[in-house]
Parts: C-alpha cells; structure tokens; sequence
C-alpha cells in the first residue's frame, strides 16, 4: 500500500475544505485534499447561488448576518468573476406581519447590514415583473455566486500553490497512534486501489458526511441534516435578488443565478446525507410562494429541481427543534478539547457566503495546535483568474458574436452556449470522459433543453478524444442526472421537452442498449 | 414583459425555425432565428446593453413563426430585439431614409419626372451605394406624379360622418404608400373592382402603417405612425367599415404587428385588427357569390403565382389563388420557394444584399425554367425585386383579376 506524507490533510472538496486547503497553502502548509465524488457535489454544488448580504439572518441568526456582511464585501474583492451584482430586494407583501419590515431594518442597521428602503414604484421600475401588490420594499447588497466557478478557480490556486487536490478518493479507515490521528486510509474510487496518507493535521469539512467520518474515529458529531429544494426556472424573470420580508421560512427567495431564477428553498430534516429525493409537495409550494413575488412565474417554465442538504449544528442537550429553526452558524470542533483526540477538527455548518471566514477560523486553530506562526492572508489576497470583474448575464453571448464566417464558433450546447473548444479543453484537462464534470465546469447541458441537443454532440467528441473508449462513456450518467432533475416536475413545458428528449435518445439513438461505460 | 418574450419558455430547441430559415440556409453570418430569438432572449439583461448584433441578418420573413410546432413567437422576439439593438446603437442615415417610404414618396412625387430619371441613373445608384449603402442592384420603384389621393379626392373622407351614402357596402381602403406614391394604377383597379362588385369605396386618412421602420428597428417612429393611423381608422372600423389593403405587409401591421411587436392596447387597435382585411381575403369572405358569377375573360398566358411571407404570416391561406384559378386560360404554376430574398428593404441594403439575391435564387430558377409571360405577387417590395432579377413582368393578383374582368388601368 503507498504511502505518502503531508503537513494538513482536508476530507471534502466542498467550499470549506477547498477554503481550508487554500488558506493553508497561502500559510506554507503542504496539503492534500481529497474528495469522494467531485467538485462540489455535495452541499456546495446544491445551493441556490445567493451571495448573501446578511439581511436574511438579521433577526434569527445576529452573528451569521454580520458574518454574511462583511464577507460579502471580501468576496466581491477577491473573486468578482464569480459573482453577479444583482443587488438584492427584500419585499413585504400584505399578508405578511405588519410589523416585521420595521424589526428587520431596525436590526440590519444595529447589525451593520446595509438596506435602504425604497418606494414600491421605484422597486417595480427595477423589476417591473414584481407583484404591484407589494406594500414596502428595501435594497440589501445581495448578488449571485456560481458556486461551480467559485471551487474551479480555489483547486486552480491550489494546485498553482503547490497543494494537490484529489477527487474520487475516498476516506475509509482513520488510523490513530494513542489519541493521535496520524493516517488516513484512502481508496482511489477509479481505480479501487488503496493508499495511505500521513499527515500531521487532519481537517474534517465533509459537510452533511461530518457525522459519517468522525466516526471513523468514534467520535460522535452533533449534527443534523436539513434537506432544501430548490427549483430554477428556465429564464430569469427578475434580475434582482428577491426575499421576502417576513420570518424565516420556506420559499421565501428568487435568485437569478446565471441564465436561470433559482426559487428556494424548503427545510424537511432528513436521516442521510443522499437523500436528495424532492417531493411533490416541496415544487408546489415552491412554485406557489415563487407566483405571489412574480405572478408571472405561473406562465413561465420550471426546468429542474434539485435538492441539497445542509449539515447543521443541533446541540446534544435542550430541545429538538426543526431544522428551519437551527442556527445557520458556523460550528467548529476541536476534538482535542472535546473528545480528547488530537489532530482532527470538524467544521460543518455556515454558509457559503462565509466559507473564507470558516477556513481561516479552522486554519487559526489547526496552527495554534500546530505551534506554527503563520497568519491568514486569503482576505486581503486576489485569486487568480481570468477577469476581474464580476460575472455579468450577457458575457457568453457577446463572446460568439463574430464579423466574418472564418472564425465561426461550433456551439455544441445551445442553450448554455457551450462551444466545441470548451469542451475539448475540459475534456483535456480533467483527462476525463464524464460529460458530467464537464457540465459543472461549462454548464453543458443546464439549459431548457436539459441536455436533449447537446448530449449526444458532446459524447461524439469526448469519443473523438479517446477513441478507444466506448462512445457511451459518461453519455447515459450524464443524462440520467439531467433527467433526475426534470421528473419533479414532468408537466406542460417540461414534460413535452422529456417527451421529445426519450424519443431522441431511447427511439432514435438507441442508447439503452449502448454498452455499459467502462471505468 | 412583451407578449412575445413570453413564449421563449415553450422553445424545445428542435430547430425546424432553423431549418426552415431561408437567411441561416444561406450565409454563416446569421447563426439562425432559434440562436438571436429564444436562446439569445434568455442573455439579454434590460439592464445591460444588448451583448449580439447578429440578429440584425434577420430579415424578418417570418418563416420561423410559421412552422415552430409549439407556438414560439420567434420572429416577434427578434424584431424586438432588433428594436432594441437599433435603440441603443447609432442607426444609419441609409435605414432611416428608407424606413420612410411616404416622406420620399412626398417630395419625389411633385418633381417625378425629374427624380425618376435622376435616381436610376447609374452613376446615382453608385454614388447612393458609395455614400450610403444602398446596393445598386437592388431594385428601387419610381415615383408617381400624381398620387392616388389627389386622383380621388371625392373618395377622401376624414371621419365616417362625412360620408352621405348608405355605409353597409362600404369599404375603406388603406391603399398604404404604394399605391399612392408608386403604384396609383393598382389603387385605381382595386377601387374599380370593389366597385364593380357593388360596394362605395371611402379612403380614410391615412400614413405609411410603420412597417419599413419597425424593421429597420425603429420603434418609437413607428408606434407614431401606428398611433396616427390607429386615431384616424378607429371610426371608420367602429362603424363597421371594413378596412380593406392591397399591400399584405401594411394589412398584417394593422392586424398584427400594432398589437404584438409595437405593444399598443386598448379597444381601437383591437377593432381595427379584427376590421382589416387583405383584398382577396375580403372578396373570398364578402363577395364569393357574386365572384362565382363573374364571367371572366380568356387570358392566354403562362404565369407563376408567389405568395409573399408577409401574405402567409396572415394565416388565410392564399385567397388569391381561389380567383386566379377562376380565370379561363390562364396557366397557373405555384411557387416552390418560401421567400423571394426581398425582406422589404432588406435587400436594399449594401451589405444584405448577396444574401438576399441568393436567398431567392431558387424563385429566380423555377421562374426561368418555366418560360412564364408574368409572375403574380400581392406585395409590392417582392414585385419589384423578382421583376428586377428575372427581368419579366411582376403584376399584384388584382391586376389580372381587372384585366379579367375588362377593367383597364
């Protein structure tokens, strides 16, 4: 069995951990991290794309909204082609408490969450696809995050910086010397082959699988699994952040993330990190609360939905309360101090608009353990990228606009505008056939057409790449994930893109009976 | 939100507008109406200016409309969006002079002599190519000396309340800017015809309907005009006169475009819309009786019938066709192309221009294969294009329905 050595090893390759590892690395610490599945596949990956501004915690949650508040603005510093400044509204409807909206923009002042309030007119000159019928209205500094870009720009830095990021590795076995951990056993999912890596600090960001690795150790995480589903509607209806102004609840956001609205989010307390499965009552009230902020949601296209499910913190003693209602907090454990274990901390919970602040409060407490000296730097320090503005809606577009006919882009993904040169660069990159990584990174295949066009256009290629492997190669995973997220909500529009869908690759292609995909 | 963006949600990206699209078949530089209309639509931020200029290769045919199976508006979205671009860019001086037929047609008209020989000499067209942009192989119609207006003056009405004679056989004629500044005989012969058939014809105040400027993008002229004419026909039409052209492209604004594209309300433009009619639509729908017994006279001639996009975006089929069929002698071929190319002023433009011409290449074939007399078209910007690139006569369906029917221009 290899074995290697490293200084820090990070177990999840979720925004947390790939901020622990890059917050290391700006420390001078060697680390490997690795991750089960692949980028983001966990709660990171499932997320509604909001960069929040804080004003969603003000009254449930003070500290996470002052966390919220100021990240936000570190953020938009050091990786702004991530984020879309939509700006954010938070609208009280009549049916909503009356004195609620004085509360919260009492407590967003006192909490230094910047939110002014505007007149209706004015708010319905932004959005003019707003129900009229609101009664106030305030603007908060919210924006959109493509979480997917966010993870590809902190690995790039990371391996830039020396660290190395594994994916498809995962953790089995914990080895301790004493009360020390000292090695993980790590099984390479693509190969099935065993290693072990030594490392002197061990950095549990597993999220909703916290639970499930600290008791490789036999330690018991006080965690709870809060399922939210999320349904993104096929164009953007608004441009702006949309809350509503009311006490914490279920559907009670819009966000225009990419080319889609993404509505969320639903909060049922689930038993297993996997269980993803949406049900129907969660798209019917999603959608419903969606109409009353933008009526015209009803006549507009729900494209997928998706779950993902959050790791909160729910103390052992006191009572048992709902998910909704736990605190959205980060939790970080040092298990040297509670379980008498050295060398392991587990970080779970918070959110993604903090995962810098979460990586250098973990990093701080890994080198005071460590006894190294080293400060963090990620908040002050730009991550490298391609442009340093933020991410605007009609970027992709204005990029095929061509003059002449010789330098015509092959758009193989019509919907996201993928073109054939970006995939073969993924493809090249990643050394993968999955045409599920690709779409994470490219967005192949997010579009209307879930994947119907483009699928079969991208298999040919990946194919022309690696002739040797069957054509099949990531197509049917690729298009049962895409699938997955249409069946929720398999009516009207939906429904008559599946329809049209089955027949292009069950009836015309025949892909079921493609041989089986190769490792 | 227009109506029309509406529908990019019902888009299954099956690319039959694509396939059909006569443009995409014939130049890479137009990535297709699917590619500007629901995809593109689904990028462009109100907020932020419009990231594609591509969609301005569209030249609005409307082909993509007509065959999408499930009810995107694709030509609606990509006019607007050509509105847009043209909103936020400089428009050149070329579009808007020729987005003003009835303004040319006002000042050439009193010196036609003069400009007729003038602007169709060659070094004109080459300086109007150099200068501006207007191709010199483009066909460009001469003004008349007299409009159709002046020639009836006694048919002008400005509200129905002047009109003394029984208003239940009457129509009002929207002759549009062709028949008053370029093409008075074709008024003379429709108002001659529906004569003939027992109705009054009344001829309400009237501008050009805003066509040629809605598609070189320019909205805001264009929703003045359709709110001019929108004030002076809303009487006539609640009065229950029907509204009757003979240009296809002026009858479907009216109908259409005022609603959809220009996005203008309320119960006159509504009354208008379900009071218009295309001239043979009218005839088929009011007279058919009367037509059955018209006897009409042999004319030996070999022709070719085109219906215009425009005509076909009416969704009535091709009414002429029932009428010319009618005609003893006449041998009638149809038209195997979509489009001619013409696009209104589309051709008209330098740079659009070998798009255009090759898009109504295949016309240009089935006409010379069939050794015709004349070609039959309703619009009148497609007639002046065939004729000009085949070299044969191009008549509207109406003048051989008069010369049938012994009335002379």
């Amino acid at each position: 069995m290899p074995v290697l050595s490293t200084q820090l090893l990070v177990i999840g390759g979720g925004s947390t951990g790939l901020g622990v590892a890059w917050d290391a690395c700006l420390r001078g610490l060697k680390v490997v991290l690795v991750e089960q599945g692949d980028l983001g596949q966990g709660t990171s990956g499932r997320y509604h794309g909001l960069l929040h501004s804080g004003g969603r915690y003000v009254i449930s949650d003070p500290t996470s909204a002052c966390d919220c508040a100021v990240e936000n603005r570190v953020l938009r510093q050091i990786v702004p082609h991530t984020i879309e400044d939509t700006g954010g509204l938070f609208l009280a409807t009549p049916t909503d408490p009356i004195d609620f909206p004085d509360r919260w923009f009492a407590a967003c002042q006192e909490l230094g969450v910047s939110a002014e309030e505007i007149t209706t007119a004015e708010a319905l000159r932004l959005e003019p696809a707003l129900n009229p019928r609101i009664s106030r209205v305030f603007r908060v500094q919210d924006g959109s995050l493509d979480s997917f870009d966010l993870l590809h720009t902190l690995t790039a830095e990371i391996k830039r910086a020396g660290g190395q990021v594994w994916l498809r590795h995962r953790v089995e076995k914990l080895i301790l010397n004493g009360n020390t951990i000292v090695a993980a056993e790590i099984r390479a999912l693509d190969t099935d082959e065993l290693l072990t890596i030594g490392a002197d600090f061990f950095v549990n960001a597993t999220g909703p699988w916290a639970g499930q690795v600290a008791s490789l150790a036999d330690i018991k995480v006080p965690i709870a699994l809060g399922k939210g589903s999320m349904v993104a509607m096929a164009t953007r209806p608004i441009h702006t952040v949309i809350n509503r102004c009311r006490p914490s609840s279920d559907g009670d956001i819009i966000v225009p993330v990419g080319t889609v609205a993404v509505l969320g989010t639903t909060d049922v307390e689930v038993q297993q990190p996997t269980d993803t499965t949406i049900e129907p009552w969660e798209v019917d009230f999603l959608l419903a609360q969606g109409e009353i902020l933008v009526p015209q949601l009803a006549y507009q296209r729900p494209l997928r939905a998706w779950a993902g499910v959050r790791p909160l913190y729910r103390p052992t003693t006191g009572e048992l309360g709902e998910t909704r209602e736990l605190p959205r907090s980060q939790i970080i454990l040092d298990h040297a101090d509670r379980d008498g274990l050295q060398g392991l901390i587990s970080v779970f919970s918070g959110k993604l608009t903090i995962f810098r602040l979460m990586a250098e409060q973990v990093m701080d407490l890994v080198c005071k353990q460590m006894n190294i000296a080293a400060v963090c730097h990620t908040a002050e320090t730009p991550l490298t990228m391609t442009s340093r503005s933020f991410y605007k809606l009609p970027d992709r577009l204005a990029k095929l606009e061509v003059t002449t006919s010789h330098d015509l882009p092959q758009v193989v993904c019509e919907c996201e505008l993928v073109t054939r040169l970006a995939i073969e660069e993924a493809l090249r990159f990643a050394s993968t056939l999955d045409l599920d990584e690709v779409r994470r990174e490219l967005r192949l295949g997010m579009g209307p057409c879930q994947a119907g066009f483009c699928a079969f256009r991208a298999a040919g290629i990946a194919h022309e790449l690696a002739p040797t492997a069957p054509a099949s190669g990531g197509l049917t995973p690729f298009l049962e994930e895409r699938w997955r997220g249409m069946v929720p909500l398999g009516w009207g529009h939906t429904l008559r893109q599946m329809e049209l869908t089955r027949r292009i690759y069950l009836e015309l292609l025949q892909t079921h009976s493609l041989p089986e995909p190769t490792k | 939100m227009n109506l029309p963006l509406f529908t990019t949600d019902l888009c299954l990206k099956c690319n039959i507008c694509t396939a059909a699209c006569p443009v995409a078949a014939v130049t890479d530089l137009f990535p297709g109406p699917k590619f500007v209309g629901p995809q593109a639509e689904r990028y462009r931020h109100p907020r932020l200016s419009m990231p594609d200029v591509s969609v301005d290769w569209c030249s609005g045919c409307g082909i993509c409309s007509r065959v999408c199976p499930h009810g995107v508006a694709v030509a609606e979205i990509n006019i607007l969006a050509k509105g847009r671009l043209t909103k936020e860019r400089h428009t050149p001086l070329r579009d808007q002079l020729i987005a003003h037929p009835e303004l040319l047609g006002r000042i050439a008209s009193p010196i036609a002599p003069v400009a007729n020989t003038s602007i169709h000499l060659r070094p004109a067209r080459w300086l109007l190519e150099k200068t501006i942009g207007i191709s010199r192989h483009a066909p460009i119609p001469t003004f008349t000396r007299i409009p159709l207006r002046k020639r009836f003056r006694d048919r002008c009405f400005d509200t129905p309340l002047d009109i003394k004679h029984d208003i239940d056989h009457t129509v009002a004629f929207f002759h549009g800017c062709s028949s008053n500044y370029y093409e008075p005989e074709l008024g003379e012969q429709t108002i001659a015809i529906l004569e003939r058939l027992g109705y009054e014809v009344v001829i309400p105040p009237q501008i050009c309907c805003g066509l040629p400027l809605q598609s070189n993008g320019l909205f805001d002229a264009a929703r003045r005009h359709a709110q001019a004419n929108i004030t002076w026909l809303a009487p006539f039409a609640k009065q229950g006169i029907p509204i009757v052209g003979t240009s296809t492209s002026c009858t479907l604004m009216l109908k259409h475009d005022y609603r959809t594209i220009l996005g203008i309300r309320g119960e006159d433009v509504e009354t208008i819309a379900t009071s218009t009619y295309d001239f043979f639509e009218f005839l088929t729908i009011f007279v058919k009786n009367e037509i059955n017994r018209i006897k009409f006279n042999s004319l030996h001639a070999r022709a070719l019938y085109h219906p215009p996009c425009k005509l076909r975006n009416h969704g009535i089929g091709a009414p002429a066709l029932s009428i010319l069929r009618q005609i003893p002698e006449l041998q009638l071929h149809l038209s195997e192309s979509e489009c001619c190319g013409a696009g209104g002023t589309y051709g008209m433009k330098l740079e659009k221009f070998p798009v255009a011409y090759e898009v109504g290449q295949g016309l240009f074939n089935q006409i010379s294969q069939l050794e015709l007399d004349f070609v039959i078209c309703d619009s009148e910007t497609c007639r002046w294009w065939i004729a000009k690139h085949t070299g044969l006569p191009v008549y509207h369906p109406l003048e051989i329905m008069a010369r049938a029917m012994d009335i002379q221009p």
